[in-house]
């Protein structure tokens, strides 16, 4: 079968980084090829070369059998290659049509021709079932539905060969069982599909062949019916990976965090914290799963001060601590791992020493009468550097530059440094390589194992099976069960997360 | 004086004043809806205004009563080579596009009066012989009540400025070339994935923006003040760029805006022939732009927001 | 990060030559003598005591208007508005230096402060703003710039006097002029008002190196949400951080009302002073030292352009074309590193 899409030997380096380094993808027509690599392997950066926003070092592509230059992202539509960006590519106060023809519009004496444009959105959006409204403002269309107007982009350019950047990170179990309807119509419809990702189980469901990069370099090609997922995370990884982080059974003591009747409302006045009931104890890690928005962050920003809950308490050590200002919750013996790292957890222009005293610095020792200790501060920040392993040249280097690993790793080590009796942690993994994720589930268990009480919010099912010893699932603002994650199955957590199956939630258990 | 006096009064004045503030915030609302902030408008009407005067008073002899208009044009072309100097600096060498802007101001001052002492030995040049005549619009003049009061006596260039904000809205809000710079405004990421060249949108929105600024100093030089010297265009650059604030970033809006300061301007000169205005003190009108443009910018007006992409120069492939 | 320590100074100092070199273009391309043009500049800024007194007069303010924009940088804000809160500051240390008869020593502090505190409520607003309804600080400090100056040229007119165009002079009692100082200098018109300058540069290196409430003030100005998370008041710092950028602008007003004119006049329009200051901000790297070396330089660009006519038949206006390129060249420091780092490509 002949190869629509050659990437041979590619070879892109940033400075004295080598992204990638002679990889070769090769893509047969009708196929759903898997592009599988952990973050930071080079996935992207070989995508961005195929579409043309980078410019290989080295290498030949092939398009269709003939040798191209793809200099630009224009010449990769006229190649018929399109891009469903992970980070969508859509202008919010545009409409779902002036989104698809932006850059290709149908003009006549100079103006647009909206009318034709919308109706051959429309047109596209039946013939492939996406049900689209091309008149909607991108604003008020969910991400599900905006996704789809990315995928109608690529449709309208005539692309034929669809790069897929990691699409289900944002979706909901529901919608992305409609997507990979959606894929499968398109590949019916004679288009070939290349799927980055780093979730195996998709790969298995969808994809006919899976090529594995692993820090820049092509490790294999494999036909899908002939692997397994272990052996395909084992080829991602670079060793054989521990699916499950090993600890002893739960030593549930007292009551450590308890929250009744909890109403918050979200950025835009919505309830989106809507009586949540949870307790979670001394020696214990309560995992919260659900599908993103259905509450979790509006949940965190209450804990932790952030927003204002609209009623309900919630109480550490049986001390009411609802609708205190941050620092007197962080005060009170609450530690944060937040969500987004360099937004929330890091002054990323500061030296990753100062970003060690970032809740403590107006106390004793690091300052006195309004003083900053400078001495105690940075011998704080190197013993906390040489025990949680932070990889920095030194404790003044700008915390910008350290890996995304080294700066969760700091921001893990001044947050259990404090203390704290409770330690929220959200999407603690996220972005991070196998390495560091072990790392940090190890630490969370042991903080566990200290008599600390731990709430771990993620998106990843696998995250929340693996070290919780018990899981709350969350939909629409209310703890719906409370399941052990011994007897549980993910499908069983999926249809929760959904909100298809209750169980009756053992609030206070 | 009746009120219908009052208004011959102050709505000619007004219309006057504002023209050179709608080029210039027309201008302003292309740079910004490209995603680069233009705090150099006012830089870039001192040159439009130096170079409508000098060229004046060089070839009044040679092209007659056609000179004002060729020195239109001249300050259209040097305004926009001027803004190059912003395009460059802003969008190739991402420099902080508010320190640009306010380099174009000093530079413009600068420049344009150590040309006047080169050129002319002294700190401000001659009064310009040949201006623009005032018409009346044929027909529409001849309107009772609102014909002489918009139509009569009045600057083409009055009538230009007007045409021209909607012209602007037409190309921004109905042509390919304003839904991409619209695009590049708001998420210059998304529009470079559809192939349109960031960079090249902004430098000709940045140079449209120098044309219309250059435009503006020119009219407002070649009719209001006549001659230029170191307080030709004292603020109203910034006057314009609170226009385009004030009209939310809508060129009709703008215009809309210009107008009522025009109106503010014209009522800060000729209120005290009017009675009832004769005691307020001329501070309030002459703030009035300034005190606005913050209440709407603090939501108290309605809610202004500015392009998305504002501000921030674009990196291409940035990691 | 030692070329990038490296790059902080270097990139100043090219855009300062790279600034003179245009400068020498532009005099050559006009028929100017460089030569000639820049050492009568050097000679009008340090050519006898006289011309040192008057450089160090123009530097006086060129300092504090130096440390507000810097201030307002370091702590994330981009603080236009200097100009405005340095008129408002000007005309309250004047209102107050004519209005009260008192001992010098309440007196003359009394004066500065209330500049202080006029230049303050001058930041307060888009502070206010700022931090509570996301207002961009850029727009509003213009617009109050404006404010400021008709505001001001109103109360000259009705208040400081009879619709005149000028205050009556302050009294000897909050004046900073020194008889001392304008001996030493050949009768220039020094002050102490460089003491106060100078003091200012070392309050703003402390506090923001030094405290508690600086380390807040960095840590919101770099992140807003990281310093939200970590506890700490962000609106309360953002409105600090206004507050004390327009408090040293306002004590440079104070500089030019009680110590180089001794009185305040209606204006035309701006100073200068303010807009100059990020020049002297962005040179001096946002850093209370480097900001007294630039504001050095820039007072004796000002200063030595006056020399210019009579010594090489060049405008003054030259100085603002230097300056206004050593302000883009500075900007565009994308370009410097660029050319520094295909420089070391070159030489490696």
């Amino acid at each position: 079968m002949e190869y629509v899409i050659e990437m041979l030997n590619i070879r892109k380096v940033f400075g004295t980084f080598v992204a990638n380094d002679n990889i070769t993808l090769q893509v047969k027509k009708g196929e759903i090829h898997a592009l599988l690599g952990e973050n930071g392997a080079g996935k992207s950066t070989l995508m961005n070369v195929l579409f043309g926003l980078y410019q290989p070092d080295g290498g030949e592509i092939r398009v269709k059998g003939k040798p191209v230059r793809i200099t630009d992202p224009n010449v990769a539509n006229d190649l018929g290659i399109g891009m469903v960006h992970q980070h969508f590519m859509l202008v919010d106060t545009f409409t779902v049509t002036e989104n698809i023809i932006l850059g290709s519009e149908p003009a006549q004496a100079g103006t647009i021709d909206m009318k034709r444009a919308e109706q051959e959105v429309r047109e596209l959006s039946e013939r492939y079932g996406l049900a689209v409204d091309p008149t909607a403002k991108i604003a008020d269309i969910s991400v599900g539905m905006q996704q789809r107007v990315e995928i109608l982009k690529t449709l309208y350019r005539g692309a034929d060969i669809l790069i897929f950047d990691e699409p289900t990170a944002v979706l909901t179990p529901q919608e992305i069982r409609e997507l990979i309807e959606i894929m499968r119509t398109l590949v019916r419809e004679g288009k070939s599909i290349i799927l980055i990702t780093h979730k195996l189980k998709e790969i298995m469901e969808v994809c006919d062949r899976v090529t594995v990069i692993r820090r820049g370099k092509g490790i294999a090609t494999l036909n899908v019916a002939e692997t397994n997922p272990n052996e395909l995370a084992a080829l991602m990884v670079g060793r054989e990976v521990q699916f499950t982080t090993e600890k002893r059974p739960a030593e549930p003591g007292k009551p450590v965090l308890e929250i009744e009747n909890l109403v918050v409302k979200d950025a835009r006045g919505v309830t989106a914290v809507n009586g949540l009931n949870l307790t979670v104890r001394a020696g214990e890690v309560v995992g919260i799963a659900g599908v993103d928005g259905n509450g979790q962050t509006e949940l965190i920003e209450a804990l932790t001060g952030l927003v204002k809950a609209e009623s309900g308490t919630i109480k550490l050590n049986g001390q009411e601590i609802t609708n205190l200002p941050p620092r007197k919750i962080v005060e009170a013996g609450v530690g944060h791992i937040p969500q987004d790292r360099h937004k929330h957890g890091l002054v990323l222009d500061f030296p990753i020493g100062e970003n060690m005293v970032l809740q403590t610095y107006y106390k004793p020792p690091y300052s006195k009468r309004g003083m900053l200790n400078f001495k105690a501060i940075y011998d704080k920040a190197r013993q906390l550097i040489r025990e949680f392993d932070v990889r920095t040249p030194d404790e003044y280097t700008k915390a910008r530059a350290l890996s995304g690993g080294n700066q969760q790793k700091a921001i893990i080590g001044r947050e259990v440094d404090r203390n704290p009796d409770l330690l929220i942690a959200a999407q603690p993994t996220r972005g991070l390589d196998v390495g560091a994720i072990e790392f940090i589930h190890k630490r969370l268990i042991e903080q566990r194992d200290q008599g600390k009480a731990v709430l771990l919010v993620s998106f990843e099912l696998d995250e929340v099976m693996n070290v919780s010893d018990r899981i709350a699932v969350i939909y629409e603002g209310k703890i719906i069960a409370i399941v052990d994650p011994k007897e549980t199955t993910e499908q069983e957590l999926g249809l929760l997360m959904a909100g298809s199956k209750r169980k009756e939630a053992g609030v206070s258990s | 004086m009746n009120v219908y006096d009052v208004l011959q009064t102050i709505i000619p004045t007004a219309i006057f004043f504002a023209a050179p503030l709608i080029f210039t915030a027309l201008g302003g609302v292309f740079s910004e809806r490209s995603g680069v902030v233009n705090i150099g408008l006012e830089g870039l009407m001192v040159i439009g205004a130096f170079t409508g005067i000098v060229f004046n008073l060089t070839f009044a002899d040679q092209f007659g009563s056609l000179t004002p208009w060729l020195a239109l044009v001249a300050a259209i072309v040097v305004g926009a080579l001027f803004s190059l100097l912003h395009a460059v600096a802003s969008v190739t060498f991402r420099a902080d596009q508010v320190v640009s802007g306010v380099a174009i101001n000093f530079l413009a001052l600068g420049l344009s009066l150590f040309l006047v002492k080169k050129m002319y030995g002294k700190g401000q040049t001659d009064q310009i012989q040949v201006g623009f005549d005032k018409i009346d619009v044929p027909v529409l003049s001849d309107i009772p009540v609102i014909g002489p009061l918009l139509f009569s006596n009045a600057y083409v260039t009055s009538y230009i400025a007007i045409i021209l904000a909607f012209v602007s809205w037409y190309i921004i809000y109905k042509t390919p070339f304003g839904l991409r710079l619209r695009a590049v405004g708001e998420h210059p990421m998304a529009a470079d994935t559809m192939g349109i060249h960031v960079a090249q949108m902004r430098y000709i929105a940045v140079m449209i923006s120098g044309a219309l600024g250059g435009l503006g100093g020119a009219v407002y030089a070649t009719i209001i003040s006549r001659d230029f010297s170191h307080a030709t265009i004292s603020g109203h650059g910034f006057m314009a760029l609170a226009a385009m604030i004030f009209g939310k970033w809508h060129p009709i809006g703008a215009m809309g805006a210009a107008l009522f300061f025009g109106l503010a301007q014209s009522l800060s000169i000729v209120g005290q022939t009017i009675p009832f205005l004769k005691n307020v003190p001329t501070v309030y009108l002459l703030i009035a732009p300034y005190v606005l443009t913050i209440l709407a910018l603090a939501g108290f007006i309605g809610r202004a927001e500015a392009p998305k992409a504002a501000g921030t120069p674009y990196v291409k492939g940035k990691r | 990060m030692r070329s990038n320590r490296h790059q902080q100074f270097l990139i100043p100092l090219l855009a300062v030559l790279l600034g003179m070199i245009a400068g020498s273009i532009v005099m050559l391309v006009s028929g100017y003598n460089p030569v000639a043009g820049f050492s009568s500049l050097i000679y009008g800024a340090f050519g006898d005591a006289y011309y040192i007194g008057e450089t160090i007069r123009q530097t006086t303010p060129y300092i504090l208007t130096g440390l507000a924009v810097a201030f307002a940088f370091r702590t994330g804000l981009f603080n236009i508005g200097v100009e405005g809160q340095l008129i408002v500051g000007w005309l309250a240390a004047v209102w107050v230096g004519v209005s009260f008869d008192l001992p010098k020593i309440i007196h003359l502090p009394l004066a500065i402060l209330a500049a202080a505190a006029a230049g303050a409520l001058w930041g307060l607003i888009p502070g206010v703003l700022k931090a509570y309804v996301k207002v961009h600080e850029v727009i509003i400090t213009i617009m109050m710039n404006y404010i400021a100056l008709h505001v001001t040229n109103a109360i000259i007119r009705s208040v400081l006097s009879d619709e005149g165009f000028k205050s009556e002079p302050i009294k000897q009692s909050a004046s900073l002029q020194s008889e001392f100082l304008e001996a030493m200098t050949y009768h220039s018109t020094m002050h102490y008002g460089i003491l106060i300058a100078i003091a200012a540069a070392f309050v703003m290196w402390f506090l923001l190196e030094r405290t508690t409430k600086g380390f807040e003030l960095r840590a919101v100005g770099f992140n807003q949400h990281a310093s939200q998370y970590a506890g700490m008041n962000v609106r309360a710092n953002i409105i600090l951080a206004m507050v004390i950028s327009g408090a040293f602008a306002g004590v440079a007003g104070a500089m030019e009302g009680l110590g180089t004119f001794g009185n305040i006049s209606t204006k035309a329009g701006f100073t200068g002073l303010g807009f100059d200051g990020i020049a002297v901000a962005l040179i001096g790297g946002n850093n209370a030292f480097g900001i007294l070396l630039s504001a050095l330089l820039f007072g004796a660009l000002k200063v030595g352009a006056l020399e210019m006519p009579s010594g090489a038949g060049v405008p003054t206006e030259l100085v603002d074309i230097i300056i206004a390129l050593i302000i883009f060249f500075v900007a565009s420091s994308y370009m410097i590193r660029w050319l520094l780092s295909r420089g070391q490509k070159g030489a490696e």
